[in-house]
């Protein structure tokens, strides 16, 4: 295993686990009702064009989140 | 009486579960300690006569947006016999977080695991008797929109209201303020009652996305389908609205005219050509409006305006917006005032000022009305639906307008999450429920506004009494020629210029006006208006009428939504300024170009 990342690392297609939250506390609430847990399994499925958000799959929910907040999100590949 | 409250998060299907239990029997309503309207009705259940309160979809009962505020202070202020827990079951995994927030507060609730349909088709099995005892609360498995289980539910929920007390409400300061964590146990109960395939992806919206969102062709072909969508509005809608005026005017002819031949002079021109023509003009729209909003509903349902905000949110925030922001401009082309109100899950206010600023410049489904009238009159059959589409696109430049120069005043750096949910398809029966939803709303503003609208023009332009109608010497009259210096150089008339007066009320009032005015309606009106004006002056009209202030339950809602006198005069002066500057200059620079 390997040293904790941010989100924004991975390539398109790759899966990793969520290692931590860096984000402000109201962000953190709408994170976890939308399935971002430590521990829970990420992938990034596709990014939007002009470099816009990224769009992630956590089980069965998609989400989309831009690079910005992304890059507060530490995985571990 | 009893009553009930339905919670869950958004994208549950908690609207869908409302309209089935209340049927078309919801009304907004205020209540104590929340300062929105929220949806309720009443339902005898089990005996009783039952209150159901939809509260606005949360994600967390401690978080800090307005909605979750809302249910909060909903939930101290209120008292509830039960509380209706609506889950996604195929997202069981994190969506059950709010029913263990709701149960370690003590509240009475049943957990119904919607879109059970859904669970099914993606192998997701579940065991509702196990999670039932672990989470503490029974629990019912439905599809709300296609009624599997909905009858077992029902009578679940019937037999947990007989045997529920209301509770005593609950403190904000002591219930809220313990945080419980409740991470470890949603994981154990998902471990020990769910059982997931390890490839449970929903196959169609993989494929559908991987075209629709491609990284070039998705933005292309988002506005392909926009277009082809207004297109087909335009084609479909233009000849049922030219019949159902003929339907109006054969009525007025056959049976109205000789009927009211024997009143008094001027009574019989009131009825006839102040009231009837100008609410008859205004009602040969609704086929168009819902056709209009059935449209909508496919766009709204299939969740592909979520993927428009994914598309759109690089571009967007180059303006200081977000994705959610150009969701809510397309939601403002049915109607600006839910638009405005979508803006509340925006926690940052200056994101979501701006985003209200830019929000009535959606052309609306009662400016559509406008130009699909004035286009249709002065316009070929095969330029008329590019005329409309080129509004649309003038909705956009004044938004990107409008943006740029008030993004320093109202910055943000809100951080952005949006769910995508799968792609699905809307019932017949939601459709027919949207559609007849439409013909209420319009037959509410009809007997509101609209008739009022028309019979103060009739007033106008038919006084002083005994004066030729809508002449220089009638109180029209004098309006149109004090505002002729600011409006003839966009060469507005006198006669558009009360109609765009009027029009500040409601846009429906600007044809209705018009028949009123000219004295003339359906196909003699649009006919009649070709002979004043030619199409540069339309142009002009429409553009004024596509930027200035919308209606007057739009400034309303600015008003109510932001808290402040000086934002609302701003919202209400800025597109005045805009819609004048953009209608003299387009006209004055036609006529330059000898046009």
């Amino acid at each position: 295993m390997q040293a904790p990342q941010a989100l924004t690392s991975l390539q398109v297609g790759q899966s990793a686990t969520i290692h931590a939250l860096h984000v402000e506390p109201n962000f953190q609430f709408r994170l976890n009702g939308l399935g971002f847990r430590v521990g829970k399994s990420i992938e990034i499925m596709r990014m939007a064009p002009f470099n816009g958000p990224l769009h992630l799959k956590l089980d069965n929910t998609e989400v989309m989140l831009r690079q910005q907040d992304a890059a507060k999100i530490e995985i571990l590949v | 009486m009893k009553r009930i409250a339905l919670i869950g998060m958004p994208n549950a299907g908690k609207s869908t579960l409302f309209n089935r239990m209340s049927g078309a029997s919801a009304k907004v309503a205020n209540w104590p300690g929340v300062t929105v309207d929220l949806l309720s009705a009443k339902l005898l259940m089990a005996g009783t006569m039952t209150e159901l309160v939809d509260l606005p979809g949360i994600y967390d009962l401690h978080g800090f947006s307005d909605d979750e505020q809302i249910v909060r202070h909903f939930l101290c202020n209120n008292t509830i016999d039960l509380i209706l827990i609506v889950a996604n079951a195929t997202q069981i995994e994190r969506q059950l977080s709010l029913a263990l927030q709701l149960k370690s507060l003590g509240l009475p609730a049943v957990l119904l695991l919607n879109m059970e349909d859904e669970a099914k088709k993606l192998g997701i099995s579940i065991n509702a008797d196990q999670l039932g005892k672990e989470l503490g609360y029974p629990v019912a498995l439905l599809s709300a929109k296609y009624g599997h289980g909905y009858n077992d539910a029902y009578k679940l929920i019937e037999s947990e209201l007989q045997k529920s007390h209301a509770k005593p409400i609950l403190s904000l300061e002591k219930d809220f303020a313990i945080d419980q964590d409740v991470e470890d146990k949603l994981a154990s109960i998902v471990r020990h009652t769910v059982d997931v395939p390890t490839d449970s992806s929903d196959i169609m919206t993989q494929k559908l996305d991987a075209i629709l969102l491609h990284k070039w062709f998705g933005l292309p072909l988002f506005f392909t389908i926009m277009y082809l969508l207004f297109e087909a509005v335009y084609t479909i809608g233009a000849p049922l609205q030219d019949a159902v005026a003929w339907l109006l005017e054969g009525f007025r002819d056959i049976a109205l005219a000789p009927l009211f031949s024997v009143l008094p002079d001027l009574l019989n021109s009131f009825l006839l050509e102040g009231v009837y023509d100008g609410v008859a003009t205004v009602a040969s729209f609704v086929p168009v409006i819902i056709i209009f909003f059935l449209f909508m509903a496919i766009i709204e349902d299939s969740g592909y305006l979520s993927r428009a905000a994914f598309l759109m949110d690089a571009l967007m925030s180059r303006l200081g917006l977000d994705g959610r922001g150009f969701v809510m401009l397309l939601m403002g082309f049915g109607c600006n005032v839910p638009a405005l109100m979508g803006t509340r899950t925006m926690r940052s206010r200056g994101l979501r000022l701006l985003t209200m600023l830019v929000i009535p410049f959606s052309l609306c489904s009662a400016r559509l009305q406008v130009f699909v009238f004035m286009t249709t009159a002065l316009f070929t059959p095969s330029q008329a639906p590019l005329v409309l589409f080129s509004l649309y696109l003038m909705t956009f430049a004044t938004v990107i307008i409008t943006a740029l120069l008030f993004k320093g005043r109202y910055n943000s750096q809100e951080p952005l999450a949006l769910e995508l949910p799968p792609y699905r398809l809307p019932t017949a029966r939601q459709m027919i429920l949207r559609g007849w939803h439409e013909v209420k709303h319009f037959l509410r503003r009809a007997t509101k506004f609209i008739t009022l609208g028309v019979v103060l023009v009739w007033i106008v332009v038919n006084m002083p009494y005994g004066v030729e109608p809508a002449s220089a010497a009638s109180w029209s009259g004098w309006i149109g020629e004090f505002m002729s210096p600011l409006l003839s150089p966009a060469g507005i008339n006198p006669e558009l210029t009360v109609a765009l007066i009027f029009g500040f009320v409601a846009k429906e009032i600007v044809i209705g006006a018009l028949a009123v005015i000219y004295g003339m309606e359906g196909s003699a009106l649009m006919n009649g208006l070709a002979l004043q004006i030619d199409w540069v002056q339309a142009y002009s009209f429409m553009l004024f009428t596509l930027i200035y202030t919308p209606c007057l339950a739009t400034i309303a809602t600015l008003r109510a939504e932001s808290k402040s006198d000086w934002y609302t005069l701003l919202a209400l002066a800025w597109p005045l300024t805009l819609a004048w500057v953009t209608s003299v200059s387009f006209y004055q620079l036609a006529r330059f170009l000898g046009y």
